[in-house]
Parts: C-alpha cells; sequence; structure tokens
C-alpha cells in the first residue's frame, strides 16, 4: 500500500514537472517574441533593401511584391500569390529573387549562390525576409488563393504534404498529422489544419536562440526534406 | 559585425520605466572552433552602462557567459516622459556601441 501510495505520489509530481517545464517554455517564447534579436536583423535588412546593387546598380526599393511596387504594408502576410508580368505563382524568396534579376539585372547563379547564411554572415535573403515579415505586424496571414494557378499551386502543396518520399519514407503527415506528437520538448503541430498552422507560420522568419541564426520558412523547409532523407540537393 | 545596430525600447509605468535593449555582438567564449578547427579568440561585451539624464544609474559586469546578440531588459525606479536613457558597451577588444532614448 506504501508503496502504491509512493507510486502515485511519484505521477502526480511527474505530471507537476511537465506542466512546468511547459509552462516555462512558454514564458520563454514570451520573452523571446517581445524583445528578440530578429529586430536588430530588421535593421540590417531595412538597409539592404535600400541599397543599390548589381549591374544596373539600383536598390530592391521598387519591386512589387503583389501590392504595388514598393509597398511593404501587408506585403508578406499575403504572400504565396499569383503574378502577372511572372505567370507563377511566387513566395517572398522567390519573388525577391525575381526583383534582383529584373531590377538590378543580376543573375539568377549569382543571387543564389547563399541562400542560407550562418550566424556570423546572415544571407541576404534572410535579411530582407524578417525586414519585409516586419512590415506585416499584426496582419492576418492570407496568401492567394483566388486565381486558377494559386488554386492548382494549393492542390500541389497538400499532395506533398502527404506525398511520402526518401529513405525513410517520410512525408510532412509523418510527423505533422496526428496531434499531440511532438520531438523531444518541441511540438509538432498539425500543420494542415489552419488553425493549427496559423499561430506557427505567423511566427516565420525566426531568430533561432541555440545557434543565434535567422532562419526563413524555406530554411524551415529545406531542413525537414533534409531530415526526411529525400535525398540530396538540400543545402545545410 | 561588432559594432552591428542597438536598439532599445522604454516603457513608463507607475512609479518605474522598463527598458529592454537589443545588441548586436558575437559573445566568442573562446572555446569554439571554426570550420578550419582553428579556435574562434574570445570576444564578449566587459561592461554595460545605463545612463538616466547623464547620471549613471547601471554599471554592470559581463562575461562571455551570455549568448550572442544578448538581450537586456531591467527595471528603473522612477522616470518621467522626455527622460534620457543612455545604455552602451565596451567589449574586450577595445570595441564600443552606444544608444540614447527618451522615455515616451
Amino acid at each position: 500500500m506504501k508503496a502504491l501510495a509512493f507510486g502515485a505520489a511519484l505521477a502526480l509530481s511527474c505530471a507537476a514537472y511537465g506542466q512546468d517545464v511547459a509552462k516555462e517554455i512558454q514564458r520563454y517564447r514570451q520573452m523571446v517574441a517581445e524583445g528578440s534579436p530578429a529586430e536588430l536583423f530588421e535593421l540590417e535588412g531595412e538597409e539592404l533593401w535600400k541599397k543599390p546593387q548589381g549591374p544596373k546598380n539600383v536598390s530592391l526599393q521598387r519591386c512589387d511584391l503583389g501590392e504595388g511596387p514598393g509597398v511593404l504594408k501587408a506585403a508578406y502576410a499575403h504572400l504565396p500569390r499569383y503574378f502577372k508580368d511572372a505567370d507563377r505563382v511566387m513566395d517572398l524568396e522567390s519573388r525577391l529573387l525575381h526583383c534582383m534579376s529584373t531590377l538590378q539585372g543580376r543573375s539568377r547563379e549569382e543571387a543564389t549562390a547563399r541562400v542560407f547564411g550562418s550566424a556570423d554572415r546572415p544571407s541576404e535573403f534572410e535579411l530582407l525576409s524578417i525586414y519585409i515579415a516586419g512590415q506585416s505586424r499584426g496582419v492576418k496571414i492570407e496568401p492567394g488563393l483566388s486565381q486558377p494557378k494559386e488554386k492548382a499551386s494549393y492542390e500541389l502543396g497538400r499532395a506533398l504534404y502527404f506525398h511520402r518520399v526518401g529513405a525513410w519514407d517520410f512525408s510532412c503527415a509523418s510527423c505533422h498529422g496526428d496531434e499531440g506528437k511532438r520531438i523531444r520538448m518541441q511540438e509538432l503541430p498539425v500543420l494542415y489544419k489552419p488553425e493549427a498552422a496559423r499561430p506557427v507560420i505567423a511566427t516565420w522568419p525566426a531568430y533561432r536562440v541555440s545557434t543565434s541564426q535567422l532562419v526563413t520558412l524555406q530554411w524551415r523547409m529545406n531542413d525537414c526534406y533534409r531530415q526526411m532523407r529525400t535525398g540530396p540537393g538540400n543545402k545545410r | 559585425m561588432a559594432a552591428g545596430p542597438m536598439k532599445m525600447r522604454a516603457s513608463l509605468g507607475t512609479g518605474f520605466t522598463d527598458v529592454r535593449v537589443l545588441m548586436t555582438h558575437p559573445m566568442e567564449t573562446g572555446l569554439r572552433k571554426d570550420a578550419d578547427g582553428k579556435v574562434v579568440p574570445q570576444h564578449f561585451i566587459q561592461n554595460l552602462t545605463v545612463k538616466l539624464n547623464g547620471k549613471t544609474v547601471l554599471d554592470a559586469q559581463i562575461s562571455q557567459a551570455v549568448s550572442r546578440n544578448p538581450v537586456f531588459s531591467f527595471r528603473l525606479k522612477g522616470g518621467a516622459k522626455g527622460d534620457k536613457i543612455e545604455v552602451s558597451w565596451l567589449d574586450n577588444h577595445g570595441e564600443s556601441a552606444a544608444i540614447e532614448t527618451v522615455v515616451a
């Protein structure tokens, strides 16, 4: 009987411990949201946005991210979307690349030579992304879904989400498909449910305290594919 | 990178002022090795000074135990609208940076 009581007490304290940890993680996230070093990178991103570069020596300030040339307010929240001039659906990074080639006259090879940076030297895409995303604070995330090509992209994305690939036969849904799953202390959101996906997607691009690095949503997807062992070609 | 941007926010409460400062700094411990296996030399902020209207109210000595790109937040007793807060740091290489803001 005594042993049973002890067992019950242990179970209780473990549950309390788990709750404490979850609460501490919540508190930590709150602190990061209130004062994140990401804001420092926003300042650098703004500088880069206004800096003349490339063969044409112009800045990206006239780049149309979907809200009109040079309009940054709410632009990130409405991406990816269809762009008539390119006749395809683009996310932020692909649109930036488009502007780098059309406005600045840069080649694809040169502009994409370094898409993911390091803690010492973030990439151009990372700095620009955080600056542009910062101009969408408080705006509801609503990617384009009215054009036929946007609908086609959405359907393709849905198919990719559930498509199993690679050496381990993983799909996105293998990890992000059931409620209550986690890797170590990290909860895995069920990303095909809008109510779960929205608050998570809204935190990107993000500053990772563990690596002191600024990372983008493209990086996240790429690194998921790497962890899924989908094959060579994923840049680290 | 050492003298990268800083950012500061000061918000007034009743009888106090909350200040949050973001600093860009590598904060190298001297224990890390780079991709070539060479030790990355120590490089960290040593002194942090906070002045309120020109008068020093906080003088901190910190070390390499603090993370890269530190966030420093503290509460000042008192403070009023229009007060000038200055924060500056000095690292072990003798480099420094400063920022100032007015309490709004």
